[in-house]
């Protein structure tokens, strides 16, 4: 039969047709797993009583699914009412369970201890980490970042690595934190000529800087440095286009420094109101940025969360300021993890207590040691923001700041399947890397 | 034609749900022998699916054997657009229950030859044994399914052209543009629901008060196409008392005061599930009486 003109045939989308019944599958074909009785975390909502459907270590329609694949899940895993949120991303972390990302080692010895992290921070819901270097020397960067290239994540392996986070050594000897002053670089004159020679990044003959791509840049995704330093400003730019995630950390910068970085292409502010000058209200500093009002959206910026590094008053006043750029991080150094007790980690003697670590013998602090589940926990009683603002800092925030938000931090379609179970009062209770969900129980760190 | 008028759209909803569960039930359908549902989209199931679903969380009652088939679908709309029929049935229903998806059917409206499509949906219908009970609803001209006034009542599964009218008021789920409206839709006849064991209509609304009157009080008449349902020996219509607002006085207390007899005379215990009386004491001793 013979349609009228006026039908506009090229308004017909050809779909797949469906095969029939009972066709065999091809071999190997992956299974489908549905998730059922989750409450989850989508679309900035919590959806009660839903599913969540994963073949082949990643999210799908389960619509498309069942139209097109004409099957039933393969496995069915009950949630119990559990919520279910994407697995948790962590920006900021030196090291866990007795291991120093810092400290070079023999490559053997350097991946057992990149697997034993990897692996224990799966018990505390971060399912993808950015391994975090202090300011250190080249030869030390020459030699680790090739090990911390980005690999995706397993039950057995354990998160997902996302790139290293390098945290120096441009930056500012007036606000160095805990990391060595020898190791500092007090300028970049060659502007990204020195990132490059500094961190040893292939392509320094002029073939490969004409093909300059990620692959190249020894596995680098966010730099913390500091702008006002000399040379470091002109370099932003020609970072960010090599795809690394620029933050303005351990830095003096005024406002208006601050602000030039952030327009050159920083998108990050490294653990705000540690390591930079305290709030002035006649110079806000760096702290100074979520008050900006620039063309570009304000930056993000990393909160330890442990209530100690930051009063909680003061996580309350930068939340209430900018909600919307908050990331939480642990900035966790070797001791996390472990149990109570003196231990000796690098050249240091430290005591670690329950949540915090001291110089042994003292009551300085030695650095954080706060999981990443705690600082949600603690997140919300600080500032009294919603269960899912509180989860969206530790998931789609840092995936969007890392430009990985179709795949992590968020649960759609697509997306790897990182998922992390909590119970109401938000204790991590079962966790999937990939599909697969992890064993909590066997691992051992 | 059985008449059931609750108070509203929830009683209605769940009567209905009740009635197709317990017809189930009674069915026992097993993989050899399964139950052939017919299902409708729109807003008048909604209800009647929410309540399904709710049986079925609760356990009492499985899709394990049950095979459906939809009335309609827009053409050329893709599977995974949110208004196509596909979408609606699974975020209504089929998401929420066991059903196989080799049992569920919906035509496709994205088929090369819609003629050939049309006609291996009532071969597929035929191929299973026929429908057991289909359930409908009603357009405010009567319609039942995409078969708009005109349609002929023996007519089978075809492509209908929209009517105007249909699709400007589809426009509100198309971004208010008519021009990204479907005018074209494949559609059941009405004799493929009428050939249907038991059919069984949901009409609720004052909107819908007319069409129910000419439906049942007036001529079957293939201007009012629910109105075959006059001819049909199973023909059930589930009715809100707003829907009610056109039919005389008379047709209304008829229909109320057969409930009654049932309950209070014979004993709800004893009518079947169609108002067939299943046992009978009768006479002046009866004890049925309050």
């Amino acid at each position: 039969m013979q349609y009228p003109v006026a039908l506009q045939l090229h308004n017909f989308i050809s779909a797949p047709s469906s095969p029939e019944p009972n066709t065999p599958l091809p071999e190997n074909t992956p299974k489908v797993i549905k998730i059922t009785n989750c409450r989850v975390l989508k679309d900035h909502k919590i959806v009660e009583k839903d599913a969540i459907w994963i073949q082949d270590g990643k999210i799908i329609d389960p619509h498309k699914f069942f139209w097109y694949q004409k099957r039933l899940p393969d496995v069915v895993l009950d949630a119990e009412g559990l919520l279910v949120a994407p697995g948790f991303i962590e920006a900021q972390i030196n090291g866990a369970f007795g291991v120093d990302f810092s400290v070079p080692s023999d490559q053997e010895t350097y991946e057992r201890g990149l697997t034993k992290v990897s692996r224990g921070l799966l018990k505390y819901g971060t399912t993808s980490y950015c391994p975090t270097i202090v300011s250190s020397s080249a030869a030390v960067y020459h030699q680790v970042l090739p090990l911390l290239k980005p690999r995706p994540g397993s039950s057995v392996l354990g998160a997902s690595i996302l790139g290293a986070h390098v945290e120096g050594p441009f930056i500012n000897e007036a606000r160095v934190g805990a990391h060595e002053l020898k190791a500092l670089q007090a300028s970049a004159k060659n502007g990204f000529q020195d990132f490059k020679s500094v961190y040893g990044f292939e392509g320094d003959t002029p073939e490969a800087q004409r093909k300059l791509s990620k692959e190249n840049l020894h596995s680098v995704k966010i730099i913390t440095c500091a702008p006002e330093l000399n040379g470091v400003m002109e370099s932003i730019p020609d970072l960010v286009k090599a795809g690394i995630t620029v933050s303005v950390g351990h830095s003096m910068a005024n406002t208006l420094q601050a602000e030039e970085a952030v327009m050159q292409g920083a998108t990050f502010i490294t653990h705000l109101f540690n390591a930079m000058p305290q709030f002035h209200h006649r110079d806000p500093g760096v702290i100074g940025l979520l008050g900006s009002r620039l063309d570009l959206p304000r930056p993000y910026y990393g909160l330890i969360c442990d209530g100690i590094h930051v009063h909680p008053n003061s996580v309350k006043i930068a939340y209430d300021s900018h909600p919307e750029g908050v990331i939480l991080v642990t900035d966790a150094m070797s001791a996390m993890g472990l149990s109570p007790g003196n231990y000796q980690l690098g050249n240091m003697d430290v005591t670690k207590k329950k949540d915090h670590v001291v110089i042994e013998g003292t009551n300085t602090l030695a650095g954080s040691v706060i999981t990443l589940d705690a600082c949600m926990r603690n997140f919300i009683q600080f500032t009294s923001c919603s269960l899912i603002e509180a989860l969206e800092a530790v998931t789609l925030h840092p995936a969007v700041l890392l430009g990985i938000q179709d795949s992590k931090g968020v649960i759609k379609p697509g997306a790897d399947a990182d998922l992390v179970f909590l119970s109401d009062d938000l204790y991590v209770k079962r966790v999937f890397v990939a599909g697969q969900e992890v064993d909590l129980g066997a691992i051992d760190v | 034609m059985r008449l059931v008028i609750r108070k509203d759209f929830e009683a209605v909803s769940y009567h209905v749900a009740k009635y197709v569960k317990e017809r189930i039930k009674e069915f026992a359908p097993t993989a050899t022998k399964p139950f052939v549902l017919g299902l409708p989209t729109g807003s008048s199931p909604v209800g009647v699916y929410r309540n399904l679903v709710k049986f079925h969380q609760a356990g009492e009652l499985s899709f394990q054997h049950i095979i459906t088939f939809n009335m309609d679908e827009y053409v050329g709309l893709p599977r995974d657009h949110p208004e196509s029929y596909h979408s609606f049935m699974w975020s209504n229903l089929f998401k929420h229950v066991d059903i196989l998806p080799e049992n569920v059917h919906i035509l496709d409206g994205n088929a090369t030859d819609l003629d050939l499509e049309c006609q291996r949906y009532e071969e597929k219908i035929a191929a299973v044994g026929g429908i057991e009970l289909f359930l409908g609803g009603i357009g405010p001209d009567g319609h039942i399914a995409f078969n708009e006034p005109g349609s002929s009542l023996n007519s089978r599964t075809r492509v209908k052209t929209l009517a105007y009218d249909t699709i400007v008021a589809n426009a509100r789920f198309f971004d208010n543009d008519i021009t990204k409206v479907p005018n074209l839709a494949l559609t059941v006849g009405v004799a493929t629901v009428m050939d249907a064991r038991e059919v069984c209509i949901i009409i609720t609304g004052a909107h819908k008060a007319l069409a129910l009157a000419k439906c049942i009080e007036e001529g079957v008449n293939h201007m009012w196409t629910v109105s075959a349902i006059q001819l049909h020996p199973r023909g059930m219509v589930v009715c809100d008392e707003d829907a009610t607002l056109e039919l005389h006085v008379k047709t209304v207390n008829y229909f109320k005061s057969i409930e009654k007899v049932h309950e209070q005379l014979i004993g709800s215990d004893n009518v079947g599930l169609q108002g067939g009386v299943r046992s009978w004491r009768g006479g002046a001793e009866s004890t049925y009486h309050q």
